[in-house]
């Protein structure tokens, strides 16, 4: 490569970084100078829109619900999505097609079209189930599939299942014994990101929640924000930057292991292999 | 097996109760009366501003985020820069929503940083009036959701070009134009359109941004659609909402599987 053209690229390469980092940076430090201005024009710096936060009826149970909306989501994926690809791929690799697809279908049904849909199951879950909140985890369970799915199936890969349970079995040990000891331990990586990936999409969820009429975080934020702009934007920062932190330990750690199992490089990020669709935005 | 009664329940019911809704009256009798009101002025024309505003957002988005994946893969592929920036991604192609729509509020907002920044300088954006909670604006916050998205899906095209094959080029007479033109865009071309349309879908599909940056209105599908939902005042129409949803899901559908035949296309040569 000649000098010049060296040279060239790197003022190009300065500049992409320049401009791109100051659209990306500032909206976020906006949020932050905004959520701690004072009341007048010439009022210092405080931070009671953050200390209201504990003050506003609504938030506080929004905000336990949304934690316990991605707890049970998360155990529920885990429950339902492992056995069923660890059975599929000892036992009937045949449907291993079928239950990617299924799994990566709700890519291609937007939110929004998915919940105009559910919305006469939730008039018959409410008076004959419950009409508790969580009962959305039901359908956040579907939202979270073609993320868990793709981090769960790329752990899967790194192990060599086949050998590992028929060891466990031809030493008596039952199903449960092999799910919960040999295959649970061997991938734990896998599993923490998948359940990292469903808390942090949970708790962004504002689509399913709002249209089917429950109070979840987003939803709470949001009505907030009608209210009182400076704390439902010190909520937003605040949430944004736990889902933050979830992620980057999702794409930080935990991935070494599996890159030396896997003897390709994926140069995809953590889980978001393509293609990554983000849904309820 | 639990796992396909489920998504049976969750996945493919609400599926079914879309299309089979969208065909049948309150009272549950045939009809094409859904699929026929979506011809009325306001509904035709937020699907024009739907497809508007989801194809500029995905061409500005896919062309800045190519561009910040040419500058990323140009640097060291183990360097800190590169981990933070797809890592940093990662994140921010997930950050949509609320918060997104309230960080351009209080960015670009009548009370926002940058705008009072720019006024006190003399520069009004708002010259024309307040743009933000309109089409552009929705345009411009679309953005910031896109172009992270853009760079995690391109970047492994742009990996799979080989520096060889621009020293080939080299040795052969060719200029940086002409490696460009014949060897690197033909073999980008598939994944960067594929990658685009990924894009184009992701915005048509966003509607948590929308809502919470323009709350008034049917001004984007989703918007319409939501409107029709939770009307409080009885005017609901769940049989059009369905139909919208339905047209929704087959857009979609259409635009994911031509984006999987061009990615297929760009595995021939990028692997």
């Amino acid at each position: 490569m000649t000098r010049s053209r060296r040279r060239k690229l790197q003022v190009f390469r300065t500049a992409v970084f320049l401009v791109l980092g100051a659209f990306f940076l500032v909206p976020i430090g906006a949020m932050f100078e905004f959520s701690t201005r004072g009341n007048g024009v010439a009022a210092p710096r405080t931070l009671d829109a953050w200390t209201a936060i504990a003050k506003v009826p609504e938030l506080l149970p929004a905000i336990s619900v949304s934690l316990q909306l991605a707890v049970i989501t998360a155990v529920a994926m885990l429950v339902l999505l492992l056995p069923t690809m660890v059975w599929v791929r000892l036992r009937l690799p045949g449907l291993s097609r079928v239950v990617e697809f299924i799994c990566l279908l709700p890519l291609t049904v937007p939110a929004i079209a998915l919940v105009v849909g559910m919305v006469p199951l939730y008039r018959w879950i409410g008076p004959n189930l419950s009409d508790s909140i969580l009962t959305l985890s039901f359908a956040y369970l579907i939202l979270v599939l073609p993320y868990t799915y793709r981090t769960l199936d790329a752990g899967l890969a790194a192990i060599d299942l086949k050998t590992l349970s028929e060891a466990a079995r031809s030493l008596g040990a039952g199903w449960g014994t092999v799910m919960l000891r040999v295959v649970v331990p061997n991938m734990s990586s896998a599993i923490l990101n998948a359940s990292l990936l469903a808390v942090a999409l949970v708790l962004g969820e504002f689509t399913f929640a709002n249209l089917l009429a429950f109070e979840n975080l987003q939803v709470a934020i949001f009505f907030v924000g009608s209210v009182s702009a400076g704390t439902s934007i010190a909520v937003a920062v605040a949430s944004l930057l736990f889902a933050f932190v979830l992620l980057m330990i999702l794409s930080f750690v935990g991935r070494p292991r599996e890159r030396l199992a896997r003897d390709e490089p994926t140069g995809i990020p953590g889980p978001f292999g393509p293609p990554a669709m983000p849904q309820g935005l | 097996m639990p796992f396909f009664g489920y998504v049976g329940l969750f996945l493919l019911l609400p599926t079914v109760i879309i299309a089979a809704g969208s065909f049948t009256t309150k009272s549950g009798s045939f009809t094409f009366s859904n699929l026929t009101a979506i011809n009325q002025p306001y509904l035709v024309k937020s699907l024009v501003n739907s497809l508007v505003i989801s194809a500029v957002s995905a061409v500005v988005g896919a062309l800045a985020g190519a561009l910040l994946a040419y500058a990323v893969v140009t640097g060291n592929p183990r360097g800190i820069l590169r981990r933070s920036v797809t890592s940093a991604s990662g994140v921010l192609a997930q950050f949509g929503g609320v918060t997104l729509a309230f960080a351009f509020i209080a960015t670009l907002g009548t009370t926002g940083v940058v705008y009072l920044f720019l006024v006190d300088r003399g520069i009004d954006i708002f010259a024309k009036g307040v743009w933000l909670y309109e089409l552009s604006g929705l345009v411009l916050v679309y953005t910031y959701f896109q172009i992270p998205l853009m760079l995690i899906v391109f970047l492994p095209a742009l990996d799979g070009i080989r520096p060889q094959w621009r020293e080939a080029t080299e040795s052969l007479g060719g200029s940086t134009w002409h490696y460009w033109r014949y060897v690197a865009g033909p073999l980008l071309a598939p994944s960067f359109l594929g990658c685009t349309l990924l894009l184009f879908a992701n915005a048509f599909s966003a509607y948590a941004t929308a809502q919470a940056l323009i709350s008034q209105g049917s001004i984007v599908v989703p918007l319409a659609i939501s409107n029709l939902l939770t009307s409080e005042t009885g005017r609901a129409q769940p049989g059009l909402a369905k139909a919208l949803a339905l047209m929704m899901i087959l857009i979609v559908m259409v635009v994911m599987v031509l984006y999987a035949v061009l990615q297929r296309r760009t595995s021939r040569w990028l692997r």
